[in-house]
């Protein structure tokens, strides 16, 4: 009997650790949220949260790649810009159009994955350098192709990713294509980090690239791939948002730094090494559930940036506090 | 054999040395080939010289704190919010009262002073992430900034304007000051123990804390003085726009300009290398690149490519050769 509590006891202390906290802060917050206004608690009022964040819950995993990986990748939110802006001068109010204008669009993210990750690795210029240019220099180019006002809007076909509901769900009662989306992406990039060899070299590089590279792994190529899977999260994200929110030219500012905050509070660790897929979905389901709060309780747009910004803070020193008494 | 390394280790010291110098000569060259093969020769004199350099005072005296950051390898991306809290708290504090210039610029100074306090102190105490730790000081500041004004408030007296449009002769005063600030700070990284102690901070925190040097307080010194110029820049601007609003910082997107221009100066981003002339030169190459914009006519939104472009390549230049690898 003794011997059993004794074998226990330890056995708790080390599982105790192992619950991210991002977990119990997304639960703290949506119960807060539901406390304020019930009505959130209805399947459409969580459904429609759901689909609000879905599109910074695919961008925060994607860009939790690049930060794995011992980045940072600033370019996402103009990326995301650019999908909105060019589809809609691309598509000009057609609907057939939408069959390859994503594709393309894919393609175009990928093109911008492959300059960010070609200049880090072979150019060795510092990634927050590298993709603030891109960001710079995509910015530029959407006003180039709209002519600084874009023209036409995003077709239906198009906009069905972002602002469909299949209704009619039973328990759920509507179910948005957005969170469909969420979760196909979600599963997909968490395998690709969590249970591929890809993704164990990822990690290796940002632990360690001296040690990675001589235990044989490939780093250029293993961080020229994570800049693609991010800026291919972030085309997909920018579908999403600019299927629910329609065109405009600032569309994505500001997603790229609330992608590192979610990875952060979802506790990644900058400068690479370790971080986990579910654990930013959480992190981004946090963030936006701390904005839905703010705007129940009244309180204005700025007050918004403020907490983004004491997170950050509190989240980062957190996390090297517990890392510092885990003695790592 | 001792003659084949002592000859080339020089070689490659110099380089990095020069290679700001050989970037500004080359964008001087380009101006003045563009400038003679349109044939506007106006664009040449001393006046329009000191023109562009004018049009660069508050990226320069930003920059100059933003090199003092770099170099005890941290980062200040909290400078352009600043640069609008400051200009905003001048111009409402003095709002046309001359009797109010000196009380406002104190007040701005201990402004600029806290925030670098509180920078250095989450940096250095708390151990989080410079980039993390000024970017959420960004937002906060962005955000209390925005919660209580949201256009242009207050308005600065007409003397104190002197100190953006006065000039001896055709020399600003606005230029002489930023010089003197480029002198001071290089003084005190050339001459002054705490100069010496910040690039000892960057090249290795950890030798140096081993050789007894209180890091902490060096990262703190450095970022109390990389937000004091920023406060600075932000005077400054209030006084060459006669008022100040909660944009201006960030339109003039000063955080991400200044790390550009101090890393085109040739100071490493990983910190202990570099100093302010490198900045400066990287100042002038930046107003440079955009008189040789205008002069060629070019359109604003394919100004924006090529200077994200040109950011990037011209650190590339100098990362390139390094054998580090870079994050």
């Amino acid at each position: 009997m003794t011997d059993q509590t004794v074998a226990q006891t330890p056995g708790k202390k080390r599982t105790l650790p192992h619950i991210n906290p991002v977990y119990v802060l997304v639960v703290a917050l949506l119960l807060a949220i539901i406390v304020m206004n019930p009505a959130f608690g209805e399947p459409t009022g969580y459904m429609n949260f759901l689909k609000r964040m879905a599109a910074l819950g695919i961008l925060s995993a994607g860009a939790l790649y690049v930060i794995v990986s011992g980045g940072f990748d600033l370019s996402v939110g103009s990326t995301m810009t650019l999908t909105v802006i060019g589809s809609s001068m691309l598509a000009s109010n057609d609907p057939n159009t939408t069959y390859w204008v994503i594709p393309l669009m894919l393609g175009i993210g990928l093109v911008i994955g492959l300059i960010n990750g070609l200049v880090v690795s072979y150019l060795k210029v510092p990634s927050l350098i590298a993709t603030l240019g891109m960001m710079i220099t995509l910015g530029g180019v959407a006003f180039m192709w709209s002519g600084g006002a874009p023209r036409g809007y995003l077709p239906e076909t198009f906009r069905f990713f972002g602002r469909y509901n299949i209704t009619d769900v039973p328990v759920i009662r509507i179910l948005p294509i957005a969170v469909i989306c969420l979760v196909v992406f979600g599963v997909l990039l968490w395998w690709l980090l969590h249970r591929t060899n890809f993704g164990r070299m990822l990690h290796a590089v940002g632990d360690n690239p001296q040690a990675a590279h001589l235990a044989g792994v490939p780093v250029r190529r293993v961080r020229i791939q994570a800049f693609i899977v991010s800026s291919l999260s972030a085309v997909v994200a920018g579908v999403i948002l600019g299927g629910r929110a329609g065109v405009s030219v600032d569309i994505g500012s500001g997603y790229e730094l609330q992608a590192i905050t979610a990875a952060v509070i979802g506790g990644a660790q900058l400068l690479g090494g370790r971080g986990s897929v579910p654990a930013t979905i959480a992190g981004a389901l946090a963030l936006e559930a701390i904005f839905t709060l703010l705007n129940l309780l009244g309180l204005a747009q700025p007050v918004r940036l403020v907490v983004q910004g004491l997170i950050l803070i509190g989240a980062v020193a957190l996390a090297t506090y517990q890392r510092r008494r885990a003695g790592r | 054999m001792t003659e084949i390394t002592s000859t080339s280790t020089p070689r490659r010291f110099r380089f990095e040395r020069h290679a700001s110098a050989m970037l500004l000569l080359a964008a001087v060259a380009i101006y003045v080939v563009l400038v003679i093969a349109l044939g506007q020769s106006r664009f040449l004199t001393l006046d329009n010289l000191v023109a562009i350099l004018g049009r660069s005072i508050t990226l320069g005296i930003t920059a100059i704190g933003q090199t003092f950051a770099i170099l005890v390898a941290s980062i200040d991306l909290s400078v352009a919010s600043l640069i609008s809290a400051s200009a905003v708290v001048t111009s409402v504090m003095m709002n046309g009262d001359p009797a109010m210039m000196l009380p406002a610029i104190l007040a701005v100074l201990v402004l600029g002073a806290v925030v670098g306090f509180i920078n250095g102190l989450v940096i250095a105490k708390l151990e989080v992430n410079p980039l993390i730790a000024t970017l959420a000081m960004s937002l906060i500041i962005q955000g209390v900034l925005s919660y209580y004004y949201n256009n242009f408030a207050g308005n600065v007296p007409e003397e104190f304007q002197i100190f953006a449009y006065g000039a001896w002769g055709i020399v600003p005063y606005s230029l002489v000051f930023m010089f003197a600030l480029a002198g001071l700070a290089w003084f005190v990284l050339r001459f002054t123990r705490f100069g010496s102690d910040i690039y000892s901070v960057g090249g290795n925190k950890d030798a140096a804390r081993l050789a007894g040097i209180k890091t902490a307080r060096v990262v703190i010194g450095a970022h109390v003085i990389c937000s004091l110029c920023a406060a600075i820049a932000g005077i400054y601007l209030a006084s060459r726009l006669r008022s100040g609003a909660p944009w201006i910082g960030a339109e003039g997107v000063y955080d991400l300009e200044s790390i550009a221009v101090v890393v085109i100066g040739g100071t490493v981003l990983a910190g202990g290398r570099g100093g302010i002339w490198g900045t400066m030169a990287g100042v002038i190459i930046f107003s440079l690149i955009d008189s040789i914009f205008n002069v060629a006519g070019v359109d604003a939104f394919v100004k924006q490519v090529l200077r994200g472009i040109i950011i990037v390549a011209a650190v590339a230049f100098y990362a390139a050769r390094s054998q580090r690898s870079a994050a």
